[in-house]
């Protein structure tokens, strides 16, 4: 029988390893998987790669993690906006490393990095700063880059209902990178509002289908 | 003399926006806009992280939290609204599926090339999704008070900010005037109320040509 209901987001969380990549989900606040990332602070791993469209707000979440040192890399597409302290502080400081990316690109090279496809081009950033050490090639005259996929390790989504199988629904705009992010991670860990019954979701409207999703926690539970 | 207000500007490109486009609008005056839609039109307002058809501010007490704009507002959703994820938003943006864009910006060059996302000589810029909207509009129009607070350009024959995209805009809305951005030239359009075209011209760098029908922008 097939159960990636997991019982705690501690038990999610405990091979996370240091050097890791993680992909955050979320956008402006909707979307996050705020549980899993004060698990993950709780857990310890530090060396992390973090993956997300901005570096976190305020001193929770991807914040919290980013001030307490955990992360040595950012690939977001938001490094400087109002409440950013945290990230802004430590990369000052040399701490930590960035690589900015259009949030097109970034959520391309997520789609590409689950799908299967190493690289692809794309026009967005030609004449920019982002081209920089890029290949430039023209396709029916369109100048195109050459990008990268990204994959991570670990994948904490947000959603709203999940199955037993891990399929997915999520909630208004909270969806975002989420499902991107969970097609890219060789674990996703999906934190979610409520778990049905296997069959309960509509098989039409299922967003993420279970075979992107290997664990799943409720919110609300037991740490 | 008095140049546009920031809402005179939304108002004036609002009424540019056709029945039937779908339309992505950016920070700052852009998403005034939806404040002003012409109520007779269907525009289908497009956010970046994945909603079709965006409504209203909610009234105090309604706002969602899994429910916001690109600006991380609060919004609605109207009837016939649709949600999606970020690679398929930018599948909409970058695949030239939106009509138009309003964005704001930094500057713009005679050429039409953008910059909107880093402030000269930063370590940091929050770029997002303007490179991708900027290439992937139809049609790209910038909303922006035409100069800096300390009088400089914001129109330049060649950008000295970090791009965003080359070539991209169509028409400038700014406090003082509508440009047209044509293979010819900057193209001047519109004058607000009580500029005059060598005016415009003082605190625009490029030479602008003047079109044959020169209106008033009607407030």
């Amino acid at each position: 029988m097939i159960n990636k209901i997991w019982p705690s987001v501690d038990a999610a969380l405990a091979d996370v390893f240091d050097g890791a990549t993680v992909l955050f989900g979320g956008f402006g606040g909707a979307g996050e998987a705020t549980e899993l990332m004060a698990g993950l602070l709780r857990q310890g791993a530090s060396g992390l790669t973090g993956v997300s469209n901005s570096i976190g707000k305020g001193d929770s979440g991807l914040a919290a993690l980013i001030r307490s040192g955990r992360l040595a890399k950012m690939i977001c597409s938001f490094p400087l906006i109002k409440g950013g302290e945290a990230f802004q502080e430590q990369y000052r400081a040399g701490r930590i490393a960035l690589e900015t990316t259009p949030q097109g690109t970034l959520a391309e090279r997520l789609r590409a990095g689950g799908a299967g496809i190493e690289a692809f081009y794309t026009p967005t950033g030609v004449g920019t700063e982002m081209a920089e050490g890029k290949e430039l090639r023209s396709f029916n005259g369109v100048p195109c880059l050459l990008e990268q996929a990204i994959r991570g390790d670990f994948a904490l989504v947000r959603a709203h209902k999940a199955d037993r199988w891990g399929n997915l629904v999520y909630r208004k705009t909270g969806r975002n990178f989420n499902p991107v992010m969970a097609m890219a991670a060789r674990v996703t860990i999906a934190e979610v509002d409520d778990i049905v019954e296997l069959g309960a979701l509509d098989p039409e409207v299922i967003v993420t289908p279970g075979i992107f999703v290997q664990r799943v926690v409720r919110r609300g539970g037991a740490h | 003399m008095a140049a546009l207000t920031k809402e005179q500007i939304a108002r004036r490109i609002a009424r540019d926006l056709q029945d039937g486009q779908y339309v992505n609008l950016g920070f700052g005056i852009p998403t005034e806009i939806s404040n002003h839609l012409p109520p007779d039109r269907e525009i289908v307002i497009h956010v970046e992280n994945g909603a079709l058809g965006l409504g209203p501010t909610p009234a105090a007490g309604q706002e969602d939290p899994e429910l916001v704009n690109a600006g991380e507002q609060f919004v609605t959703l109207l009837p016939g609204a649709s949600l999606f994820h970020h690679a398929d938003s930018f599948a909409m943006t970058r695949g030239h599926h939106v009509d138009v864009a309003v964005l704001g910006a930094m500057q713009v060059s005679e050429r039409g090339d953008l910059a909107n996302w880093k402030i000269r000589g930063n370590d940091l810029g929050g770029i997002g999704g303007a490179m991708d909207i900027a290439l992937g509009a139809k049609s790209l129009y910038v909303a922006m008070l035409h100069t800096t607070p300390k009088g400089e350009c914001k129109i330049v024959r060649t950008l000295s900010y970090p791009v965003t995209a080359l070539g991209c805009v169509k028409r400038i809305y700014s406090d003082l005037a509508v440009i047209d951005v044509t293979a010819a030239g900057l193209l001047l359009r519109e004058l607000a109320p009580g500029q005059s075209i060598e005016a415009v011209q003082r605190l625009t760098e490029p030479e602008l040509r003047v079109a044959a029908d020169l209106r008033v922008i009607d407030i």
